[in-house]
C-alpha cells in the first residue's frame, strides 16, 4: 500500500487517505474537436512499464489533488507536484532522470 | 428559538481513556488565497489570533484559527459569537475574493482525554500519532471518515461530520475499551 | 508411547498444572506448554485425519508450519476451527476437538478413500467429474461435500472483540530469535524508533533449544540480557504473540497479535491487527525443517527432528521411546543427542550422505550411538502409530537389509531458510547449491518508495544456515535498516554447521510401490506419485502443477511439502531446481482470522450509518428505513397495523388533499462563490446558471465528460457572486469533488471557491394545499404567493427559526423547503408538527416522495438514468443551453451514436388493464437476437401504482419513444404472461402545473 508526499501540506499520506485520478496531463478535448482528439483524451489511457504521471487528491486530508510520477513496475515514487500545470515539469523529470538516466518523457 | 443541539447530547464513554461529545462550537470555514491583501489583519479582527503556519492550530481560550488547505482556514469560537464574526470578516476582506461560512452545525466534537488517550487514537488514524508537531492540526481519516484532530496538555480534540457522530462515538467507545491499551504499563 | 518425562522443560512451570479436553476426554497439562506438547504428554498421538484419504494424522512439526494437527478449538460463541495445536498455548480448561473424521477419530469411514487410492490420483476431479454434467450435482457434489472439508464453520456469533490498530517506526525488525534479537539491538542502540515482534509467546528462537553459546554465556542467558537492554531502551517496542503475516509495499507489514487467544474471556481484545508502516524491515523469520520423502512417512510418530528436539527440552515430552534419526545433514544429530541425555533411547541414526564426520555425528558416535551412513528408510512400519522402520541402501531401489523396532521417527531433510517475508512484495531468490536451500537475492531485494531495499533478511532466514557467521549476518542487517557502519558482532562459540546435501527420494532408486506412500503434503495427500504424473501429464509449470495436485493449496499452504515437490518435479522434468522456480508466496504467512481482519468493523460500527438531526424522531416513530448511500431515510412512517404499501398511500393521498413533511436534510448543499462563479456553474450545467437572479432559484442538470447525466438539483443564486447548488442526497460529496477537481487541475485560474454546507443544514419539505397555511401558522416571514413565488427563495424566520425558504417542488404540490441549522433542525421540525397538528400534517418519506414525483414525470437520477443516459434522451433538452459554447459534456454529447434518433427516449406508460409493470420490465420487439432471446426496444424506469390516480404509472426508455405516443407496448412478466402498456406523456398528474404554482 503505497504512501505520497502530499506537496501541499507536506503529510505523508498513505493510500487509504488518498483518492486516485487516474493518468495526469490529459489535454480536454472540447465541442467541436475532432473524433480521435476526444477519444485521445476519454479514452485512449497510456499502460507503460516505468516512469508514469499520475492524479491523485488528498482526499482525508487537505483535499488538493496533486500529481505524482511512480514507476508502475516497482512503485517506486520519483516525486509528487502540484496539479496546476500542463505538462510534467523540468523539476520532476530531473527527478525521474536521477534514477533512470535513459527515460525519456512518451510523445 | 431553541437551544442549539449538539450531534449527541454530550454523549461520553469511560474506558481506558475517556470520551466525550461537546460542541456545538462555533466553526467558520474561511476560504481564500494565502496572498489575499488584509487577510491575516481581517482574522486578527475577527477573532484576535494570528494566522497558523501550514498544518498547525494557533490556541487561546476558546478560540483558535486551523489551517485546513492551501486556501482554506476553520476558525473556532464560542457558538454565538459566529454571526457577528462572519459580518466582521467579511467586512475587513471586502472585496477581497474570499469565501467565509458557518459549519458550527456541520461538525461534531469529541474529547479524547486521559494519559493513553493517544492509544483511542492509532486504533483509527493512520497518521503517525508520535510524529504529530507541537500545534499540528492533522486531517486524516477514523476508520471509514474523515476527521481532524489535534493534541493539547490533556488529550484530543477531534472534530468530524455531524452526520457521522454516532459513528465515531461508536469508533472511540470501541477502541477506548477498558482492557484494552495498546501498551499497558 | 509419548510420555512427559521426570525431568527438565525449559518452558513449562510443573508447579501450575492446567487441565483440558481433547474429544472429550479429560487430560492435564503444564503452564508453558503448547496444546500439541500436552498432547503428546498424554500419549495422544493420533491428532486428526488427513483432508482426501482421510489417513491417520499425528503431530509432525513444532511451530506454524504443523500441517496436521488442526483442531477445533473452544465452543459455541468461541468455537475455532482449524487451530494448530504446535502454536496454541495451552491454559486451564481448553476444549479441543480433532476434525474431517467420521464418526470418530479411531474409526473413520472416510478412510476407505485410502483403500480407493489408486482410484483417486493427481487431478482426480477434473478428470472424473466433467461428464456426464448433470451426475456433479446430483451424485458427486453431495458425497463430497459431505465427507470433504476441514474444520466445521461455527454458528454462533463470535463472542469476542478485535481490533486494529496503526503504528509507524524507522526499523521493524520480525522475528525474536537471536538474528533477530541482536539486529534489534544494534538498530535500537542507535536511537532508531524500533519494533521487534515474535510470533512465540517466549524470545530466543531455536538457539537455546539447540544449546549454542554466545559470548561465553549459554543462548537462554544472552538472550534474556539482551531482552532487558531493549526493554530499558525507550525508542523500542517488543510484542510476543505478534505473528508478521504480510509484508506490502512501501514498509507497510500486517501483523497479527494474539492478545487473548490464551486467557478467554478476560476482556482484552481476542486479536489485534496491526498495520505497521515501517522504514525498513529486518526479516529475521529463522528457518524451517523439510521432512524426507520415504515411504510411510506420514505414520503418526514420524515427526521433523527439530520439532522431536523441542518437545524434550522445551517440553519435557518424548515423542517416543525408542526413536529412529533420518537425515541428510548434521543438524538431526542434535535431536539424537538430545533424545540421548534425556535418557531416551536411539536404536539407530540413519543418514543418507556417504559421510558424516562433523562435529555433531562425531559427538553422538562418541555417546555411543549407532550411525549408519549411505543408508535410508526403506519404509515405516505401523497404521495408526510407528512399530518400526525397514532400512535399505540410499542408492538402491529399497531391499530390505534390515529392520529396526521403534516407536518414532525423528527426520531431517535440510533446512529451509523462511523466505516469504521476503518474497511477499517482490524480492527474489537464488538457489544455493552448497547448502541446498532458496536464499533471498541481495542484488534484488523488495524495494521502498524511494527506489532503495525495503527488506533485509537476516540470520537463518537469510539462508546463513552455519552458526559461525549467524550472529555478524544480524549485526550486519541491524546496522544497515539502521543506517549505521556495523559494530562488532557477539559469536557463537560453539558453532556447527549443516553440511546439508540434497536427498528428494529415499531410497535414490524407489520404485511406484514406495513413491506413492510417500507423502509431500501431508494435509492435502500429495505424493512424490502425485507430482511424478502430474509432470508425465504435461504440468511442466510449478504454479500449475500446485493446481493440479493441490501441493502446497492447504492451509499450511505448503510450508513442509513446497520445496520438496518441486525438487521431485525438477527431477521429473530433468531440469535444476532454480530452473523450475518457486510458487508465488503471498501473505498471510499463516492465517489470520476474518475477526482481525474486520477489527472494530462489526454490528453498529460495521459502516458509517449518516444520520440526520431529525433522524432519532424516526426512529422513535417506528419509520421503516431505507439505506440512500450511507444515510438511512424513512421509506415510510407506518402506523399500528398498516403495511407499507398502505403507509405510503396513505402519505401520497394526505400530500396531495392536506399537507406532508420530508425530512430532506441529506439534500446535497455546496456553496458557489468567486467572481467567476457564474462562469464556472455554466460550464458545470448544461443551462445557464449566470444569468439566475439574485433570489431565484433554477433547476439545473450535470454531465460528465461522456455527456451522460450525472446529477441534478435546484441552484439558488445568493448573491452577486454566491450560489448555492442542490445535489442530490448521494450525490453531494461526489459533486463537490467533481467541482474541486475541475476548479483545481483545469480552471486553476479562475477566481472560485467551493464549500460543501450539506451537513450545515437541516432541510425540511413542507408539501401540499395547506402548506402555507401551516407555516403562517408557525409565523414570521411573508410566505405568500407574492412575496415568495415558485422558484424564488428569501431568508428569514419562522416560528422564531432563523431560515431559508425555498419555493420549489418535488412533487407538483404547492411547496416550501426550510433550511435551518442543524443544531435547531429538530427543534424546528417538532414545531412543525405541532403547527400542523390540525390541518392534517403527517410525516412522509422517500417512497411517497418518489411515487409523488413520478406521477409529475419528474426524473430521478438512478432510476432514469444509469451512467448512459444523456439530458436528451429525458426529455430534459429545455435545460440545455443551445447557445453556449462549451460545457461539460457537450463534446461527448456530439457523438453519432448519442445522436441517434433510436435512441430509447423517455416516456410515459399507462397500462392496458391498470395494473402495475414489474420493475427492471423490458418491452419486447418483434423477432429473436442471435441468442434466440426476444428483441427489445426499451425498458421501464420507474414504476408504481399511483394512489391518486388509482392505477399503475411508470416511466420508461422506448426507441423513439416521444414520436409513437398511442402505441402499445408488451412487457413480458418473469414466470410468464404480460403487461401492455399505452406510451403517454410522463406527466401524468396536474400537467400544467397549477397545484405548485399558488
Ligand atoms: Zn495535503
Amino acid at each position: 500500500m503505497l504512501t505520497l508526499e502530499c506537496p501541499y501540506c507536506g503529510v505523508w499520506a498513505e493510500e487509504t487517505e488518498l483518492t486516485p485520478g487516474y493518468e495526469a496531463h490529459l489535454k480536454r478535448s472540447g465541442p467541436g474537436s475532432p473524433d480521435d482528439a476526444f477519444e485521445s483524451y476519454m479514452f485512449a489511457r497510456k499502460n507503460p512499464k516505468g516512469a508514469h504521471f499520475e492524479r491523485w487528491r488528498h482526499a482525508y486530508g487537505c483535499g488538493k489533488w496533486f500529481l505524482a510520477a511512480r514507476c508502475t513496475a516497482t512503485l517506486e515514487v520519483f516525486g509528487t507536484y502540484p496539479a496546476q500545470v500542463s505538462g510534467p515539469t523540468p523539476g520532476i523529470i530531473a527527478k525521474i532522470r536521477a534514477r533512470r538516466p535513459d527515460w525519456e518523457p512518451s510523445e | 428559538m431553541s437551544e442549539p443541539a449538539s450531534a449527541l447530547g454530550h454523549a461520553t464513554f469511560d474506558g481506558f481513556a475517556s470520551i466525550r461529545e461537546i460542541g456545538p462550537l462555533g466553526m467558520i470555514t474561511l476560504r481564500a488565497r494565502p496572498d489575499t491583501p488584509g487577510l491575516a489583519q481581517a482574522v486578527h479582527r475577527a477573532l484576535g489570533l494570528e494566522m497558523p503556519a501550514v498544518r498547525r492550530i494557533v490556541r487561546q481560550g476558546d478560540r483558535a484559527v486551523g489551517w485546513m488547505a492551501p486556501d482554506e482556514w476553520l476558525l473556532i469560537l464560542p457558538y454565538a459569537q459566529v454571526g457577528d464574526t462572519l459580518d466582521r470578516l467579511r467586512e475587513a476582506l471586502g472585496a477581497a475574493h474570499h469565501l467565509a461560512v458557518d459549519v458550527s452545525d456541520a461538525r461534531a466534537v469529541f474529547r479524547i482525554e486521559g494519559p493513553k488517550a493517544a492509544e483511542v487514537l492509532m486504533k483509527l488514524t493512520p497518521a503517525d500519532l508520535s510524529a504529530l508537531a507541537p500545534g499540528e492540526l492533522r486531517r486524516s481519516r477514523a476508520a471509514q471518515v474523515a476527521c481532524a484532530f489535534w493534541a493539547d496538555e490533556a488529550g484530543f480534540t477531534l472534530v468530524s461530520f455531524r452526520s457521522v457522530a454516532g459513528y465515531v462515538m461508536g469508533l472511540l467507545g470501541h477502541s477506548a475499551q477498558a482492557g484494552s491499551a495498546l501498551f499497558p504499563s | 508411547m509419548s510420555t512427559r518425562l521426570a525431568k527438565g522443560g525449559r518452558l513449562i512451570d510443573r508447579s501450575t498444572a492446567q487441565g483440558f479436553t481433547f474429544n472429550g476426554r479429560h487430560m492435564k497439562g503444564f503452564a508453558g506448554d503448547t496444546l500439541a506438547a500436552a498432547l503428546l504428554a498424554n500419549d495422544q498421538m493420533l491428532v486428526g485425519r488427513s483432508f482426501k484419504y482421510h489417513r491417520p494424522r499425528g503431530v509432525v512439526a513444532s511451530g506454524p508450519e504443523e500441517p496436521n494437527a488442526l483442531v477445533n478449538l473452544g465452543t459455541a460463541a468461541r468455537l475455532e476451527p482449524n487451530q494448530r495445536a504446535t502454536v496454541t498455548e495451552l491454559f486451564d480448561g481448553l476444549e479441543a476437538a480433532s476434525q474431517n473424521h467420521w464418526p470418530s477419530l479411531d474409526f473413520d469411514v472416510g478412510v476407505l478413500n485410502n483403500y480407493a487410492a489408486r482410484m483417486l490420483p493427481a487431478g482426480f476431479y477434473y478428470k472424473t467429474f466433467i461428464h456426464p454434467r448433470p451426475f456433479w450435482k446430483h451424485m458427486f457434489e453431495p458425497v463430497i461435500r459431505q465427507s470433504a472439508g476441514l474444520g466445521r464453520a461455527p454458528k454462533d456469533r463470535d463472542a469476542d472483540r478485535y481490533e486494529q490498530a496503526y503504528a509507524h517506526c524507522d526499523v521493524l525488525v520480525i522475528g525474536g530469535g537471536i538474528a533477530g534479537l541482536q539486529a534489534a539491538l544494534v538498530a535500537g542502540r542507535a536511537g532508531r524508533r524500533l519494533w521487534l515482534i515474535e510470533q512465540a509467546s517466549h524470545w530466543g528462537g531455536r538457539a537455546p533449544v539447540d544449546g549454542l553459546s554466545i559470548n561465553g554465556q549459554p543462548a537462554d542467558a544472552w538472550v534474556a540480557a539482551t531482552v532487558a537492554e531493549l526493554s530499558s531502551l525507550p525508542n523500542v517496542t517488543l510484542r510476543l504473540r505478534c505473528t508478521g503475516a504480510g509484508v506490502y509495499d512501501h514498509g507497510y507489514v500486517l501483523a497479527d497479535e494474539r492478545v487473548a487467544d490464551h486467557t478467554p474471556g478476560d476482556g482484552r481484545p481476542k486479536h489485534r491487527l496491526w498495520r505497521l508502516r515501517a522504514g525498513r524491515i529486518v526479516t529475521a523469520t529463522g528457518a524451517i525443517e523439510r521432512p524426507l520423502s520415504f515411504a510411510g512417512n506420514d505414520i503418526p510418530g514420524v515427526m521433523l527432528a527439530g520439532a522431536v528436539r523441542d518437545f524434550v527440552v522445551n517440553f519435557a515430552v518424548s515423542p517416543g521411546d525408542r526413536t529412529v534419526v533420518v537425515t541428510n545433514n548434521d543438524d538431526a544429530y542434535r535431536t539424537a543427542i538430545a533424545l540421548k541425555q534425556a535418557g531416551l533411547d536411539v536404536p539407530v541414526i540413519v543418514d543418507a550422505r556417504a559421510r558424516a564426520d562433523g562435529v555433531l555425528p562425531q559427538a553422538a558416535r562418541a555417546m555411543g550411538i549407532r550411525v549408519e551412513t549411505g543408508r535410508a528408510i526403506a519404509k515405516v512400519k505401523g497404521g495408526k502409530r510407528v512399530t518400526g522402520v525397514a532400512l535399505c541402501l540410499q542408492a538402491g531401489e529399497g531391499a530390505v537389509q534390515e529392520e529396526v523396532a521403534c516407536d518414532a521417527v525423528a527426520m531431517s531433510g535440510g533446512w529451509s531458510p523462511v523466505v516469504h517475508l521476503w518474497s511477499h512484495c517482490g524480492g527474489k531468490l537464488t538457489w544455493d547449491d552448497a547448502q541446498v536451500c532458496f536464499r533471498p537475492d541481495p542484488a534484488q531485494p523488495p524495494i521502498t518508495h524511494d527506489g532503495s531495499a525495503m527488506v533485509i533478511a537476516a540470520g537463518a532466514a537469510n539462508g546463513v544456515l552455519d552458526e559461525a557467521g549467524l550472529l555478524a549476518d544480524a549485526t550486519a542487517a541491524g546496522a544497515a535498516a539502521a543506517g549505521i557502519a556495523a559494530p562488532e558482532a557477539p559469536g557463537v562459540d560453539n558453532p556447527t554447521a549443516p553440511a546439508t546435501e540434497p536427498v528428494w527420494i529415499m531410497p535414490q532408486g524407489a520404485p511406484v510401490a514406495l513413491r506413492s506412500k510417500m507423502w509431500l503434503d501431508y494435509q492435502n495427500d500429495v505424493k512424490v506419485s502425485d507430482v511424478q504424473l502430474a509432470a508425465r501429464e504435461g504440468y511442466e509449470s510449478v504454479e500449475h502443477t500446485k493446481r493440479y495436485t493441490t501441493l502446497g493449496m492447504a492451509t499450511d499452504q505448503g510450508k513442509l511439502s513446497n520445496i520438496n515437490g518441486l525438487a521431485v518435479l525438477s527431477q521429473a522434468l530433468n531440469e535444476a531446481i532454480p530452473q523450475v522456480g518457486t510458487t508465488t508466496f503471498r501473505p498471510p504467512y499463516t492465517p489470520v482470522t476474518l475477526g482481525a481482519l474486520a477489527g472494530e468493523a462489526r454490528g453498529e460500527i460495521f459502516q458509517p450509518l449518516r444520520r440526520t438531526p431529525i433522524h432519532g424522531w424516526h426512529e422513535d416513530q417506528g419509520a421503516y428505513f431505507e439505506p440512500v448511500g450511507l444515510w438511512r431515510r424513512p421509506y415510510c412512517f407506518p402506523r399500528a397495523g398498516e403495511s407499507h404499501e398502505k403507509a405510503v398511500h396513505r402519505e401520497i393521498l394526505n400530500v396531495r388533499q392536506n399537507v406532508g413533511l420530508l425530512d430532506a436534510s441529506t439534500l446535497g448543499k455546496i456553496i458557489v462563490r468567486g467572481p467567476d462563479a457564474g462562469r464556472f456553474l455554466d460550464m458545470l450545467y448544461t443551462g445557464v446558471m449566470s444569468s439566475l437572479p439574485v433570489g431565484k432559484c433554477r433547476y439545473g442538470l450535470m454531465c460528465n465528460e461522456n455527456g451522460f447525466l450525472i446529477d441534478d438539483g435546484v441552484v439558488a443564486r445568493i448573491d452577486d457572486q454566491t450560489f448555492l447548488c442542490h445535489t442530490t442526497t448521494g450525490g453531494a460529496d461526489r459533486i463537490h469533488a467533481h467541482m474541486e477537481d475541475w476548479l483545481q487541475c483545469e480552471w486553476w485560474d479562475w477566481q472560485v471557491f467551493t464549500a460543501n454546507v450539506t451537513e450545515q443544514y437541516a432541510q425540511v419539505a413542507v408539501v401540499g394545499p395547506k402548506a402555507r397555511a401551516l407555516l403562517e401558522k408557525l409565523g414570521g416571514m411573508d410566505v405568500s404567493k407574492e412575496a415568495l413565488p415558485f422558484m424564488t427563495f428569501a431568508d428569514g424566520t419562522l416560528g422564531g427559526f432563523p431560515v431559508r425558504a425555498y419555493r420549489i417542488s418535488f412533487s407538483g404540490e404547492l411547496s416550501y423547503e426550510i433550511a435551518v441549522p442543524a443544531s435547531h433542525g429538530l427543534a424546528f421540525w417538532q414545531a412543525c408538527l405541532a403547527a400542523g397538528a390540525d390541518l392534517g400534517l403527517m410525516p412522509y418519506g422517500t417512497e411517497a416522495l418518489h411515487v409523488l414525483r413520478a406521477e409529475k414525470g419528474f426524473i430521478m437520477i438512478g432510476d432514469e438514468t444509469d451512467g448512459t443516459v444523456i439530458p436528451q434522451d429525458l426529455g430534459l433538452g429545455w435545460a440545455i443551453s443551445k447557445k453556449k459554447a462549451d460545457y461539460l459534456g457537450k463534446r461527448g454529447q456530439e457523438r453519432s451514436f448519442l445522436t441517434d434518433p433510436d435512441r430509447w427516449r423517455l416516456v410515459g406508460l399507462e397500462t392496458l388493464d391498470g395494473s402495475v409493470i414489474p420493475d427492471g420490465a423490458y418491452a419486447v420487439d418483434a423477432g429473436v437476437n442471435p441468442n434466440g432471446q426476444r428483441n427489445v426496444q426499451g425498458r421501464v424506469t420507474s414504476t408504481y401504482f399511483s394512489p391518486t390516480l388509482g392505477r399503475g404509472i411508470a416511466m420508461g426508455l422506448i426507441r423513439r419513444g416521444p414520436e409513437r405516443m398511442g402505441e402499445t407496448v408488451e412487457f413480458p412478466k418473469v414466470g410468464g404472461g404480460s403487461v401492455m402498456a399505452r406510451i403517454v406523456d410522463p406527466v401524468f398528474h396536474d400537467k400544467d402545473g397549477e397545484k405548485q404554482n399558488v
